[in-house]
């Protein structure tokens, strides 16, 4: 048995599977970037009462709609003169529980039942997953304004509509992954070993399921944005005054003629806070796949 | 079998409880049907994937399983590891039954398998001593105690545990990945080790290796094999007795090198004249056997070989042969050519009693 061919060069350190993730992602540029944005934002958000801000409540009629760059007003004014970056630091608090909750609670919820719809099978299956697909004839859209409207309006209620909106489409895809990985032979043989089926879940499947369920979640962020800005201008979310990017958009849609670049700053918000996200999670994706 | 060196700290084998002579696995007829939906119009049929399966291995011995794809081999395996309910059949460990004397954890430590594709029967976000340590400590050893005893495994099969404990699977090459699945199979002290085609995915060198560790680990740990292949000269090689397998049954059994030098089953001549050989002078021009096996939903009645063999006649498409004994060797073979005063033309005359020609 003393075979020289055998003989593979030496491992340098023994490294678990999510610390080679994390060192893999360190070296990705983009991801980094979109991380500091991110960090940036999130940082901003939680720390704006000690940032000296003007106050986002405090309007005034002769200052309506100044432009970017103004003194003391380094990104101008809305149309009802309240100081447009403390009103986008505000927002920030709002809009980033309003789109990252609904995804955590949806993640959880989603992530159990695909899970157990996958790996049992047969009719848990098929109850768990035309169930689902009820919810998922909707379009999303359609389904949060109903639940909302339903539940009445308030930041809570719109959390747990965007929440139902999730379920389904993450079940989806949990199931998915999982009846793929299921029917892979080292599960087979971990069944073969004697493991029970909650040690094969916890040690074969759910490290091999969630890095794809997670990178969808992560997508899923700057949808559940949108969405939640669309539920504020029915008036089924955030209520004026309260600084929300989306109700912001909303409100400050009708100036875009007037001052087009102010009107703006909400969506880039939004847009900011999406694309990093996603391109965030395009790098988990690739740096999770460790085989290459 | 009481010298057997097993190492420190290895899990203590099931006990031999029959001796020697009582059989390590015993099938009587092992039936697998998996139904198959039919259209609204058509009624439901089934694929009989496993029909009537009855054989037995004894200790010590390796037995191979060869046949065609789809001829029920790996399903046999799955039956055998109850990874999958059979319809009817008893499966007999060393005198006992599952869920009756003996329990399926039990069961899954005195008999494990090797899978043919050895990528996907390693989890890939486990470390290779994680993998083989996960099987020990799912029957109650320590952390430590299993990653220790894994290390001493992947010694056991040729890998240098300093070198591979902390690789991932997708590091290393499929021969060394075969030798970890062996060793994670090894990791239970299994008396009856299953290999469904283990070695077939390996290129014929690593294939070598890998039959040769077989050979030194089955005498070290004292080992039954049950090899179950679709390559003929491997299994010459390793088996002392061979099944030959043909849609869902078996239609000859008997000591490999009576088998080979004397098929009773034209199945089984069939499956040997195709067989490659690197003697010019052995070339056949001819195909030994033409068309593909019959739809297994919808098998022939009678002999389910009847429609492929250049033999048959009216009473092989009628009536179905049984496994018959055909000498005192325990080579039997399911063939009217086999049976004396059959009926078959090419039957042997009932009174002479002797073998087929």
């Amino acid at each position: 048995m003393s075979d020289t061919a055998l003989q593979a060069a030496p491992t340098t350190k023994a490294r678990g599977y999510w610390a080679t993730v994390a060192r893999r992602i360190t070296r990705d540029k983009v991801s980094m970037v979109c991380a500091l944005i991110l960090i940036l934002i999130f940082a901003s958000a939680l720390l704006a009462p000690w940032l000296h801000l003007a106050d986002p409540y405090q309007g005034s009629m002769i200052r309506r709609l100044r432009h970017i760059g103004t003194p003391n007003y380094p990104l101008g004014t809305d149309e009802l003169g309240r100081d447009m970056l403390a009103r986008l630091i505000y927002g920030g608090r709002l809009s980033l529980i309003i789109g990252i909750l609904p995804v955590i609670f949806a993640f959880v919820v989603g992530t159990s039942l695909g899970l157990i719809a996958g790996y049992v099978g047969g009719k848990l299956n098929t109850a768990i997953m035309r169930t689902v697909d009820v919810f998922y004839a909707f379009p999303s859209v359609l389904l949060a304004i109903a639940i909302s409207g339903a539940l009445g309006a308030g930041i809570v209620n719109s959390i747990v509509s965007l929440t139902i909106v999730f379920v389904p489409q993450i079940t989806r895809v949990a199931e998915s992954v999982t009846t793929g990985v299921r029917n892979m032979d080292f599960v087979e043989a971990a069944r073969a070993s004697g493991a029970g089926p909650f040690t094969i879940m916890r040690v074969h499947m759910l490290g091999n399921v969630l890095g794809p369920i997670f990178v969808y979640a992560t997508g899923l962020i700057s949808v559940s944005m949108i969405l939640a800005a669309g539920l504020s201008f029915l008036g089924l979310g955030t209520k004026p005054p309260e600084p929300e990017w989306g109700l912001m958009l909303n409100t400050l849609r009708t100036a875009i003629y007037v001052n087009p670049w102010v009107a703006a700053l909400p969506g880039a918000m939004i847009f900011a806070v999406s694309i990093c996200f996603n391109l965030l999670s395009d790098g988990m994706r690739s740096a999770m796949d460790i085989r290459n | 079998m009481t010298d057997v060196d097993t190492p420190q700290g290895m899990l203590e084998p099931v006990a031999d409880v029959g001796g020697a002579a009582q059989p390590l696995l015993q099938v009587t007829g092992l039936t697998k049907h998996f139904p198959v939906r039919g259209d609204l119009f058509s009624a439901r049929k089934t694929v009989r994937a496993v029909d009537n399966v009855s054989f037995a291995v004894m200790k010590g011995e390796t037995v191979g399983i060869v046949g065609e794809s789809g001829c029920g081999k790996s399903t046999t395996a799955r039956l055998l590891m109850h990874l999958m309910p059979c319809d009817s059949g008893a499966i007999i460990y060393d005198g006992m039954q599952v869920g009756r004397s003996l329990s399926l954890r039990d069961l899954r430590r005195g008999m494990q398998m090797v899978f043919q594709d050895s990528y996907a029967s390693l989890n890939p976000r486990l470390t290779i001593e994680e993998s083989i340590a996960f099987g020990p400590k799912v029957h109650g050893m320590a952390d430590g105690a299993a990653r220790t005893l894994a290390r001493e495994l992947l010694g056991k099969v040729g890998l240098r545990p300093e070198n591979f404990a902390n690789r991932y699977p997708h590091e290393i090459s499929g021969g060394q990945r075969q030798r970890v699945n062996i060793a994670r199979a090894l990791a239970l002290s299994p008396r009856l080790v299953i290999l469904d085609e283990a070695v077939s995915a390996l290129d014929k060198s690593v294939e070598a290796q890998v039959l040769n560790l077989l050979a030194d680990l089955k005498r070290e740990f004292g080992l039954t094999y049950l090899f179950i292949s679709h390559d003929l000269n491997v299994v010459r090689y390793i088996s002392d007795r061979v099944l030959v397998m043909y849609l869902g049954e078996v239609v000859e059994l008997g000591p490999v090198d009576a088998v080979w030098d004397a098929p009773a089953h034209p199945y089984t001549s069939a499956l040997l004249a195709a067989m490659p050989s690197s003697d010019p002078d052995k070339r056949t021009e001819v195909p030994p056997i033409s068309g593909d096996p019959p739809n297994p939903i919808d098998p022939p009645p009678g002999c389910r070989f009847h429609t492929r063999c250049p033999f048959a006649e009216p009473l092989c498409a009628q009536h179905t042969p049984k496994l018959t004994d055909l000498d005192t060797m325990g080579h039997q073979a399911a063939c009217y050519m086999a049976i004396p005063g059959s009926g078959h033309s090419r039957a042997p005359a009932k009174t002479t009693g002797d073998n087929a020609a």
